[in-house]
């Protein structure tokens, strides 16, 4: 992944924006609920996002260039999608902010491509034991899962698999390679 | 009294696996087997090399390894031959001073006759300070099974020293992984404990794991990911025919066997996330034994046949739980770390084993469940897989040396280590088999 300090900067001010804008439509979440709204706004394009913002200057300039940054945000959006494994702390399927918005960049491309499919494959570090780490590493899996039905995805667009800590990405037992081990990965099919 | 061991060829096989799986019979690269550490309690014991009556097979003699598995129990201290001051074959020949002069506890002597295809053990133990004959027996195997009848012959030496039944006619499966071909290779085999006359009986390119016998030692049920997932497979290892049990969406895992042989313990998460099921192997019928949002995991029975330990993080983290009969209120058994996992009781129903971490290494511990009394056993820092021998004298477990992982043999007290590396690719998930009288 290539994303350079300016565009990780923009991606995290436009989730900021997104956060607002739904913290702000909270009456449209009735039935619908949280996922489907937040597919409604990306519908709508970025205005919506940043219509109730309470981040007063950052609205007002980014409504005059409301083209500009909606080519923007795309770009952005298949950016975000290059990245596809997600890491875990040890003995956690918690997945971490920073990967909230790449997540939710898969889960809007799923929600606009219905005939994709996704592998969401859930894996451990070495250490502990095997048949735990399996069940630890579809649990990663199940959270990715969620996360992505949650933000528009459909169920039957995912299966989940674990491997437990039996295909590490990185051999070795350093501290590094355990980090790099816990992961989930998006295989796009 | 010897059991033969053929390996015929195989049979039925799913047509539809034939594409990804070989299954082989032949002979494969063995264990090699180091000792690395003595306890020093270890008995003083000769094993003397026997007198040998007629043309003996090529190979490693009966006495040797008699004495080798002696040392590996870690109980014994085996005198080394060209130490001893006389090669008696005979009572009458056993100066019993001589022995004591070197230290002795006991001796064992001993004669081997060839007899057409066949080899007849003769052999003597004596208690050297009571000067008396303590087990004296014959014994006969096929001229190509000396390593049957030398291992017959430390079990009952070890019975008769320790009033324990010897565990070194048993077999191990355990999992090897292959890299150096580029794509990977896993092996399932199975081997004697020390290592040697290994077979691989299933490879893939996918993962397989947790090996599992079966009570009459004639059935392995494990995990193989071979379709992609993880499924569970029952394997005859004589005919090499094996049946997919349990492949039902998500986890398919963590067999473990009844004492009567007619179903599996497993986890498996079609309801939703990890549970264990009891399957009666027959109607394949599964039973919901936990029903927890957390993960249940690594089910084994204990050895009354009655309760069940397993994993579980219902507390937050990993740790050990006991349920009285299935489906009983769990009782936590761990405490004394945040991550205990991977139960397994003895058959004395005394202590159970499992991966326990202190500080930032995973080591092998045990629990005395009759006073809740921890002890860490191992030293090494990534163990896992712990299997305790069926005389609940002996644990094996995988851990890492040098970046590969090998197997290791101690004590279940912990006094004594012996590594099993593999001679090629690592070794891992190893499994200890049952004695089969």
């Amino acid at each position: 992944m290539k994303l350079s300090a300016q565009t990780k900067v923009l991606a995290l001010l436009f989730s900021a924006g997104l956060f607002a804008g739904c913290s702000t439509t909270g009456e449209n979440m009735d039935e619908e609920g949280y996922g489907s709204d937040v597919a409604a706004i990306d519908q709508d394009g970025g205005s919506t996002v940043y219509g109730g913002s309470d981040q007063d200057g950052i609205s007002s300039s980014s409504m005059t260039e409301e083209e500009r940054m909606e080519a923007q945000q795309q770009a952005e959006q298949e950016a975000l999608r290059d990245i596809t494994t997600f890491y875990f702390d040890f003995d956690t399927s918690e997945i971490k902010p920073e990967a909230r918005d790449v997540l939710m960049a898969h889960a809007r491309y799923l929600s606009n491509n219905p005939g994709q499919n996704v592998r969401l494959e859930g894996h451990g570090d070495e250490r502990g034991s095997k048949e735990y780490n399996l069940a630890l590493g579809e649990r990663r899996a199940n959270a990715v899962q969620r996360f992505l039905i949650v933000n528009g995805a459909s169920r039957g667009q995912m299966e989940t698999v674990s491997y437990g800590e039996e295909k590490p990405a990185v051999m070795g037992s350093s501290e590094s390679a355990w980090a790099q081990n816990r992961r989930v990965e998006l295989v796009f099919e | 009294m010897i059991h033969e061991i053929s390996f015929r060829p195989l049979k039925a096989m799913f047509a539809a696996l034939v594409l990804m799986l070989v299954v082989v019979t032949s002979a494969q690269a063995e264990l090699l087997i180091r000792v690395t550490e003595g306890a020093d309690s270890a008995i003083p014991v000769s094993v003397v090399p026997f007198a040998e009556n007629g043309s003996m097979p090529a190979g490693d003699k009966v006495s040797s390894i008699v004495q080798a598995d002696l040392a590996m129990s870690g109980e014994f201290r085996p005198l080394p031959p060209e130490k001893m001051l006389s090669l008696p074959s005979k009572r009458s020949d056993v100066y019993f001073r001589d022995w004591r002069l070197l230290g002795q506890r006991y001796v064992l002597v001993g004669e081997l006759t060839r007899n057409g295809d066949r080899v007849q053990a003769r052999y003597e133990l004596f208690d050297v300070n009571r000067e008396e004959r303590i087990l004296g027996e014959t014994a006969a195997a096929p001229a190509s099974n000396m390593r049957s009848l030398a291992h017959h012959i430390s079990d009952k030496v070890y019975e008769s020293i320790t009033g324990v039944p010897g565990a070194f006619s048993t077999k191990l499966a355990y999992v090897t992984l292959d890299r150096a071909s580029g794509e990977p290779r896993y092996r399932l085999q199975v081997s004697d404990i020390d290592g040697k006359r290994a077979r691989i009986r299933l490879e893939s390119k996918e993962p397989i794991l947790s090996p599992a016998w079966s009570p009459d030692g004639k059935k392995l049920a494990y995990v193989s990911f071979e379709t992609g997932k993880p499924v569970i497979f029952v394997h005859e290892i004589g005919s090499g025919e094996r049946s997919k049990v349990a492949d039902f969406p998500g986890l398919n895992s963590a067999p473990a066997w009844s004492a009567d042989g007619q179903s599996l313990l497993m986890t498996l998460s079609k309801d939703g996330n990890a549970e264990i099921y009891q399957m009666n192997l027959q109607s394949r019928k599964t039973t919901k034994l936990t029903n927890h949002w957390a993960i249940d995991t690594e089910a084994a029975w204990d050895s009354s046949g009655d309760g069940i330990f397993f994993t579980s993080d219902r507390s937050g983290g990993p740790q050990i739980y006991y349920m009285a009969k299935p489906g009983a209120e769990p009782r936590r058994i761990t405490f004394g770390s945040r991550y205990n996992a991977r139960p397994r009781p003895d058959a004395s129903g005394n202590y159970v084993y499992y991966v326990h971490q202190r500080d930032r290494a995973f080591t092998i511990a045990r629990t005395n469940l009759k006073n809740d009394e921890e002890t860490v056993l191992t030293r090494t820092g990534s163990d896992e897989s712990p299997s305790v021998s069926p005389n609940g004298r002996m644990l094996i477990y995988a851990t890492k040396q040098s970046g590969e992982s090998v197997l290791t043999v101690i004590s279940a007290d912990g006094g004594a280590a012996y590594s099993l590396p593999a001679s090629e690719g690592d070794v891992r998930d190893p499994a200890w088999g049952p004695i089969v009288r």
